[in-house]
């Protein structure tokens, strides 16, 4: 039997698929009950209404069973409530290289304020503006890069 | 109200019924950005709908899930408040509506994320990040709209005008709940009055406050909106794709 923690860590993220469930920051805990064998992992949802919460939990489920668990539990949790603070370096950095760029330090006021200059992910120019602040999925919004006029997504501080 | 499951049940027709107006957006939103935030929107009360809706349902304990309150549930037994329901209009009737609704919600989910219930504080935690981008959102739109041509002045003075006598409704005291609305009223009427003086509006003098909604009494409208978000489900129960 493989590693339950680093069958499920590997999941990768079904709407950005360059980043891992671990790396994105939604892994919360997986435990392996020593009596039963039993694993049950724990996840956090990006954004409350986010579609890709059920595929992540099949995913789960489905990497969990090649690796000899085929009886784990998924469960979620929603406090703490996740932060885009808990994407970790090496996600960061896949993001960027996959053309969305990184979310700046999430703000703890209430009223979120516009973000300071989004560097651009293909040329690394802050001259950047915001076209919208809703993208193709809830934790991104669209950015144009007015250097290299490439549009590009921004995952948005939360 | 009477009780928790009262309280979470509101709050959660609100969200709701909010997703389901802003859903009629879709495709029909004045530029292709404003469709996918709408439907950004939608997607984020329709989350906090659902996490409410399944709370609500374990506070009653008669089994009923978030798709059996959902879909199963008369107007009458609806709890949200007025203003949600109300047609989507024009435009400008959406983001003025999607402004005093957000400016309510983000103080709400905000002291609810420090009251005494685990479950409910765990969820403004949550929605309150998400209320911020819709407050952020529909003020940017109001002040553009208001402070914009003659038009769009007119239509936004309008929109408000038509929307103000709704918004009293949110903030109807209620001491037992797990957080009283009247006390976030201060908090939405300093961003809502910023915001309109941005905007260049007129904040209309108290009149009439209709309500009626946290009792089950609804407008007309509420019964067009659950005919047709609930018709799959009562035609087809338990129905999957």
């Amino acid at each position: 039997m493989t590693d339950p923690r680093a069958a499920v860590a590997a999941v990768v993220d079904p709407e950005i698929r360059v980043i891992t469930i671990d790396e994105l920051g939604i892994l919360r805990a997986v435990d392996e009950d020593p009596a039963t064998g039993r694993v049950v992992v724990t996840i956090t949802p990006t954004y409350t209404g986010c579609p890709a919460m059920d595929v992540i939990r099949a995913d789960i489920r489905r990497a969990l069973a090649a690796t000899g668990h085929p009886d784990a539990e998924v469960r979620t949790v929603y406090s703490p409530a996740w932060s885009t603070d808990w994407i970790s370096a090496s996600g960061r950095a896949k993001l960027a290289a996959a053309g969305i760029a990184p979310p700046a330090p999430a703000r703890t006021a209430t009223v979120v304020p516009l973000t300071l200059a989004v560097r651009c992910p293909r040329c690394g120019s802050p001259e950047t503006e915001q076209v919208s602040r809703f993208g193709s999925t809830a934790c991104k919004a669209l950015w144009r890069c007015r250097s290299c006029s490439e549009p590009f997504d921004h995952l948005k501080a939360l | 109200m009477n009780g928790p499951f009262d309280f979470t049940l509101a709050l959660a027709d609100d969200a709701l019924v909010a997703a389901q107006r802003l859903g009629e957006w879709a495709t029909r939103a004045p530029e292709m950005e404003e469709d996918i935030a709408l439907a950004n929107i939608a997607l984020d009360q329709l989350g906090a709908a659902r996490l409410l809706l399944s709370y609500a349902g374990e506070l009653e304990g008669a089994g009923r899930d978030e798709d059996a309150l959902a879909y199963l549930r008369d107007d009458r037994e609806f709890r949200n408040c007025l203003l949600v329901e109300l047609p989507n209009g024009d435009f400008a009737v959406s983001m003025v509506k999607l402004l005093l609704l957000s400016a309510y919600q983000l103080p709400l989910y905000t002291a609810l994320a420090g009251c005494a219930d685990e479950r409910l504080a765990a969820i403004g935690a949550k929605a309150r990040k998400e209320s911020a981008y819709h407050l952020d959102h529909s003020s940017l739109w109001v002040k553009r709209l208001g402070d914009g041509t003659e038009e769009s002045h007119r239509r936004a003075q309008a929109a408000l005008d038509l929307l103000w006598p709704y918004h009293h409704e949110l903030f109807t005291a209620d001491p037992a709940a797990p957080v009283d609305p009247a006390t976030l009223r201060a908090d939405f009427d300093a961003v809502v009055s910023a915001v309109l003086d941005e905007a260049t509006l007129t904040r209309p003098e108290t009149g009439w406050a209709p309500a009626g909604g946290r009792a089950g009494v609804h407008t007309e409208h509420l019964s067009y909106l659950l005919a047709e978000m609930q018709v799959l489900h009562r035609a087809h129960p338990g129905a999957k794709w």
